[in-house]
């Protein structure tokens, strides 16, 4: 995160843009399949984007399934009822999540802490709730059906995003590319730096004149849009969006994906999301009791490996076998609070 | 309709008792340990499963006690073998922990239980129905509500007038203070764990013969026994109190008049405690904000 990137992040990037620019070609040969390489794109922004808060801001939310829930079925209405254009849709499915986050953002910015957790949690319930009890426009139980993404047209070309996977994994990978790039510029601004003065010591930043709760406001509000973004995205890969998506189980599945991938990193969450996206696809076709498994992994995670994959900092270790000097990173260490 | 409005507010402090007696638990344990026990309804629905199982062969009685103390002391063993590591730390960290012990709890519960639901006997004296007319007063719900009363009323007697009751509460505003002072908080925080978890263990008892042994019950009951606590002040146990019994009953008189949202309502309650006052009903400004 420093303004001059050094060499080892140009490198990081790279390979993860090469990665996931060549994932429909190289996913095959790994056992993979393209909607599980989708699903992967799409819980790493969810997951980058509540990292934004939670890893960036230092606030955590445990309700953002509520925001990616309301960005799906925002899309799945509009699909259905109003709008035969999938970016239309996407739109008005990233405004509704993005504007109940800020609304309620508003609500809860004083609070902190545990207290922020369970507020958030509880909330999230009201949409959870809502869309399980209204049946005749979100179908309830069962889901909300009948709709599909559409073909974009784009006049010359029309791209048939709905009969060929790998469109729509290129498509989806274009709105994760700005996603994450928007959060990525905005984590290099003074806004962003500011974000993280106030997860450091938030009473210096106060005293430093920076008005706190409309920081965190904000960066609740953004990190809601964002993950509207990727709850869109989910709709349209399955077609279909269910209560359980805005659960708290879910929010808690994004905050996983976080640790597991590393808090402190930016691209973290998305390999935690990968990691957990594809364990839980094994594990559900060789098992029936793979919350056991999930719920162990959770277990383990926290009490030996609490700082995930990306926090164990890789360029560190390697540099330290080549005998190379270590360099010390400001921002990693220190405990979260 | 007052036959009806009568049948839906006792519903509503029925459901709000074992809100009271879920949210008390995760508030004791919140206040002096600062976790927030995601596994609490897995610890109540033990609670009933084990009552199911022990219950042919200790009796309806033997049940209500012994289950109640098994899960407690399962509670016990979790808390010295994994969450106090995690004491002091970012609360992120229990509450990962605590929402994967929860994952395992249901599969397990429904691993050795079954999914569906089961039926939970209790003494056919408590079911008779005491009157014809309001005939929604049994026996049992009129014991349950003794029971947690009791429960209730000999928690808030044990911590305002025994030495560990006191120290529990002066926990809660400054542990560093007790620390100094020569208490054990080590063991003050794992009996408070326990003692959190018993009451999960009873109410998980109650439940069982007033709605059906389910692997889900308890987590249905644990976002409800979050909005209490808010409702009612973090921080502050009358609070809980106050607040489990508010939204039971604001939940079962919305059943009147708009069935598809009693769900609802309890988080429209917090939405306007949190925009009037903040820190809750009865809650104090400062602790845990």
């Amino acid at each position: 995160m420093t303004p001059t990137i050094d060499r080892s992040k140009y490198v990081t990037l790279g390979v993860i843009w090469l990665l996931l620019l060549t994932m429909p070609y190289w996913l095959p040969m790994v056992g993979g399949y393209m909607a599980l390489g989708t699903r992967v794109v799409i819980m790493g922004l969810a997951a980058m984007s509540l990292n934004f808060l939670l890893g960036f801001t230092g606030v955590l939310s445990f309700g953002h399934a509520a925001f990616f829930g309301l960005g799906a079925y925002g899309t799945g209405l509009a699909l259905k009822y109003f709008t035969h254009s999938t970016p239309l849709a996407l739109v008005l499915g990233v405004l509704l999540g993005g504007i109940a986050g800020a609304v309620l953002g508003a609500l809860i910015v004083r609070r902190r802490g545990v207290y922020f957790a369970m507020v958030t949690i509880a909330f999230g319930q009201v949409f959870y709730f809502i869309a399980f009890r209204w049946n005749s426009l979100t179908g309830g139980d069962d889901g909300l059906r009948g709709f599909e993404r559409q073909p974009i047209d784009f006049g010359v070309w029309q791209a048939d995003i709905l009969h060929r996977p790998i469109l729509f994994y290129y498509f989806v990978l274009l709105l994760f590319a700005i996603g994450t790039g928007a959060m990525g510029f905005l984590l290099r601004s003074p806004f962003g730096r500011t974000l993280l003065a106030i997860r450091e010591n938030e009473r210096r930043a106060r005293f430093l004149g920076v008005p706190i709760e409309q920081h965190i406001w904000l960066s609740f509000s953004l990190s809601c849009f964002f993950v509207a973004l990727a709850g869109g995205m989910y709709a349209l890969l399955n077609n279909f969006a269910d209560p359980t998506m805005l659960n708290y189980t879910q929010s808690g599945e994004i905050v996983i994906m976080i640790v597991l991938g590393g808090i402190r990193s930016f691209w973290g969450p998305l390999i935690g999301a990968a990691i957990f996206v594809v364990l839980q696809d094994y594990l559900s076709s060789l098992t029936t009791n793979w919350m056991s498994f999930l719920g162990t992994i959770f277990v383990l995670m926290v009490l030996f490996f609490p700082r995930g994959v990306l926090g164990l900092n890789w360029t560190e270790m390697f540099r330290s076998v080549l005998g190379r000097s270590r360099q010390t990173r400001p921002q990693e260490g220190g405990n979260l609070s | 309709m007052t036959d009806l409005i009568l049948y839906n507010v006792s519903n509503g402090l029925i459901i709000g008792a074992f809100y009271v007696l879920m949210a008390l638990g995760l508030s004791l344990i919140l206040n002096l340990s600062g976790v927030i026990n995601f596994a609490h309804g897995g610890f109540l629905a033990l609670g009933g499963y084990f009552a199911y199982t022990l219950a042919p062969y200790i009796g309806f009685w033997g049940a209500l006690l012994v289950s109640p103390l098994l899960v407690a002391l399962l509670g016990l063993i979790l808390e010295r073998t994994m969450i106090h590591r995690l004491y002091g730390r970012d609360p992120l960290y229990s509450l990962l922990l605590t929402f994967g012990l929860a994952f395992i709890f249901e599969d397990v519960t429904r691993a050795v239980w079954g999914a569906t639901g089961l039926p939970f006997t209790v003494p056919d004296f408590l079911t008779k129905p005491l009157s014809s007319q309001f005939f929604f007063v049994t026996g049992y719900r009129l014991f349950m509500i003794a029971v947690v009363a009791i429960a209730v009323g000999g928690l808030f007697l044990f911590l305002r007038f025994s030495r560990l009751g006191v120290r529990i509460r002066a926990g809660t505003f400054d542990l560093d203070t007790v620390s100094t002072l020569g208490v054990n908080v080590k063991m003050l925080r794992s009996f408070n764990f326990a003692l959190g978890i018993f009451l999960a263990g009873l109410a998980g008892v109650l439940a069982g013969g007033q709605l059906s042994l389910e692997p889900t019950m308890g987590a249905n009951l644990l976002m409800p026994s979050f909005v209490a606590i808010i409702v009612g002040g973090v921080g502050s146990l009358p609070g809980t109190l106050l607040g489990g019994l508010l939204i039971g009953v604001a939940a079962g008189l919305t059943a009147v008049f708009w069935p598809a949202a009693s769900d609802a309502v309890i988080y429209v309650m917090m939405a306007v405690v949190l925009l009037l006052r903040p820190r809750g009903l009865l809650g104090e400004e400062g602790l845990l904000t």
